[in-house]
């Protein structure tokens, strides 16, 4: 394997594992905390292969994380589903869902694309409000003893974290290949001119769908390994846009289209998040809710204004030697 | 014959920018296409190659029939082209531009095969100093032939070039001359666009001549030269002022 001689591959990797060691030696409040990193790790990777590949900006990409969990959910709840079997499920049936989204809205392009994937989230949202078997608004709640199957509660809460940990990892290692291959030339070729590449031979209709397929199918398998340690789910927290956009603020500040970007990113707003929601600011007088998201706009605001390529992708402007290590 | 155009017409609402263009082309030929401006020359290219469906007609390539194929199919039957109005991939190498070609074109290869073809087109096309700049800062003669690098690195049978030569100035054109005479030598066939005359007069075998859609001549570089509409449509009428002085004293 050629990838494994770079050296910009182990810093990426090597990041990952640095974040997973950190997060698993310092008792249980730690390991929450880098938990959640990890998950948006996994979560923002995913769609810089959408958004920072091949150029479409998808507003609505925790569908995938919710429907994907939702499913899996489901499958543990009434069909007593292994946790690994249902993982896989949810992952497969996300990757399904993009398929025939795709084939439908990858058609659209800019602004129209970005509309669309918000309009389907909120159609998501709604269809699982009503179907029953879901639990309708309600949403589902785990019964107590299947964490017995997994060895017991503070058991099962560490093995979701490992089951995390590696998905962000795969989903980082995936990243870096698909940037590196020949689908990933023809991904940033679309991203670059769409029209243009597809003169030069690029198959834009099937590679913008299997990168729309990929980006979905990781949310889908950590949608499941989330709810599953949450114990409850409910279309509220399954698709919720405000962590989209996130999302998207974390590919945008590490640099999309870049593969340590997006884990820079997550890293540095999660980091940020908490802070934010554990200090006692009072703006006139007032606690203030959800401080994070206005900081978040603004974040965004100054990202797509003055460094639209990130932090990472502002790093590898300023030297060659940069640009070989960082990818 | 390698390429084939039969009654083909393309119309924009009530604009007929193409108008039943007929003619052949053998394999290993340089054709020229001149006309004024607004002639329908980059629109007769946009239909080649499956950027716009045709209105009528019927285009034949190597026997395949290409009316209705999405342009990424006409790049894998072995037709590359370049754009007058440059589109580089600007946020990638000018080598990875490049390997995009060798990649998704006709031979479709892989990537380190790709990576050498690049690594050959370039040196050819003189840009090889280049390899490691991002398209986007290359200034506009050398994205003219970072186009013409893409287009050969898919090894194209066909090979469409639209105004190459524009905003080059002399020495640069005649390198580029050289370097699409080069290009036929390895025995590709080649349809250009061009403006500067003296240029397309000296590298074709044969020339079409398009104004307002039509085909009005077609023939040698000399035979077209001397062709009276061909004149008008660049000059006007010669006789014009000769006619209107007469009508005057008359």
């Amino acid at each position: 394997m050629r990838i494994l001689r770079n050296l910009s591959f182990w810093i990426a990797v090597g990041v990952v594992v640095l974040i997973i060691a950190y997060g698993a030696t310092g008792g249980a409040i730690r390991r929450e905390t880098w938990f959640t990193v990890l998950l948006f790790v996994g979560l923002a990777s995913s769609l810089n292969i959408l958004l920072g590949y091949t150029g479409y900006v998808s507003f609505g990409h925790i569908v995938f994380f919710g429907f994907g969990g939702y499913i899996g959910f489901w499958a543990i709840d009434t069909l007593g589903m292994n946790l690994w079997l249902a993982a896989l499920l949810g992952g497969l049936v996300s990757a399904l869902l993009a398929l025939g989204l795709g084939l439908a809205i990858l058609r659209l392009r800019g602004a129209y694309f970005a509309l669309a994937t918000i309009g389907i989230l909120e159609a998501m949202k709604a269809l699982v409000i009503n179907i029953p078997a879901l639990g309708g608004p309600n949403g589902m709640e785990l019964n107590f003893s299947v964490y017995r199957g997994y060895g017991g509660a503070a058991t099962a809460l560490w093995m979701v974290y490992w089951s995390v940990a590696a998905i962000a990892l795969i989903v980082v290692i995936t990243s870096y290949i698909v940037k590196k291959s020949k689908f990933g030339l023809g991904l940033m070729a679309i991203r670059e001119d769409e029209d243009a590449a597809e003169i030069m031979g690029v198959v834009a209709p099937r590679a913008k769908t299997w990168a729309y397929v990929i980006s979905a199918f990781f949310p889908g398998i950590l949608g499941v390994l989330f709810f599953f340690k949450q114990g409850i789910i409910e279309p509220g927290s399954a698709f919720r846009l405000q962590l989209s956009i996130e999302m998207l603020v974390m590919v945008m500040l590490g640099g999309s289209g870049t593969v340590l970007g997006p884990i820079l990113g997550a890293g540095a707003y999660q980091i940020l998040r908490g802070t934010l929601l554990t200090s006692d600011l009072e703006l006139l007088g007032m606690k203030v809710k959800d401080i994070q998201l206005a900081v978040a706009g603004v974040l965004l605001l100054i990202i797509v204004l003055f460094i639209p390529v990130g932090a990472i992708g502002w790093l590898r402007t300023r030297s060659a030697t940069l640009r070989r290590i960082l990818e | 014959m390698i390429l084939e155009v039969k009654n083909v017409s393309k119309v924009f609402g009530g604009l007929t920018a193409v108008n039943d263009v007929t003619f052949d082309l053998p394999e290993g030929q340089i054709l020229g296409l001149i006309g004024p401006n607004g002639a329908g020359k980059t629109t007769l290219f946009n239909c080649l190659n499956g950027v716009y469906p045709l209105t009528r007609g019927t285009v034949t390539f190597r026997g395949q029939v290409l009316s209705g194929l999405p342009t990424y199919k006409v790049a894998d039957l072995g037709i590359a082209r370049t754009h007058q109005i440059v589109r580089p991939l600007n946020e990638l190498t000018v080598r990875e531009n490049v390997m995009v070609g060798a990649c998704f074109g006709r031979e479709n290869h892989k990537l380190g095969e790709a990576e050498e073809i690049a690594n050959e087109v370039m040196e050819f096309v003189g840009l090889a100093a280049r390899a490691d700049m991002l398209a986007g800062s290359l200034n506009v003669a050398q994205k003219k032939r970072l186009e013409m690098a893409r287009a050969l690195a898919a090894r194209p049978y066909l090979l469409l070039l639209d105004e190459v030569l524009a905003g080059l100035n002399v020495t640069e054109v005649s390198q580029m001359l050289n370097t699409i005479r080069a290009i036929r030598d390895q025995g590709v066939t080649i349809i250009m666009i061009e403006h500067i005359m003296h240029a397309v007069m000296n590298v074709s075998d044969r020339i079409i001549v398009l104004n307002y859609g039509t085909l009005i001549a077609e023939g040698s570089p000399v035979e077209v030269q001397a062709n009276q509409e061909v004149i008008e449509a660049y000059l006007g009428d010669p006789d014009l002022a000769a006619r209107l002085l007469e009508e005057e004293r008359g």
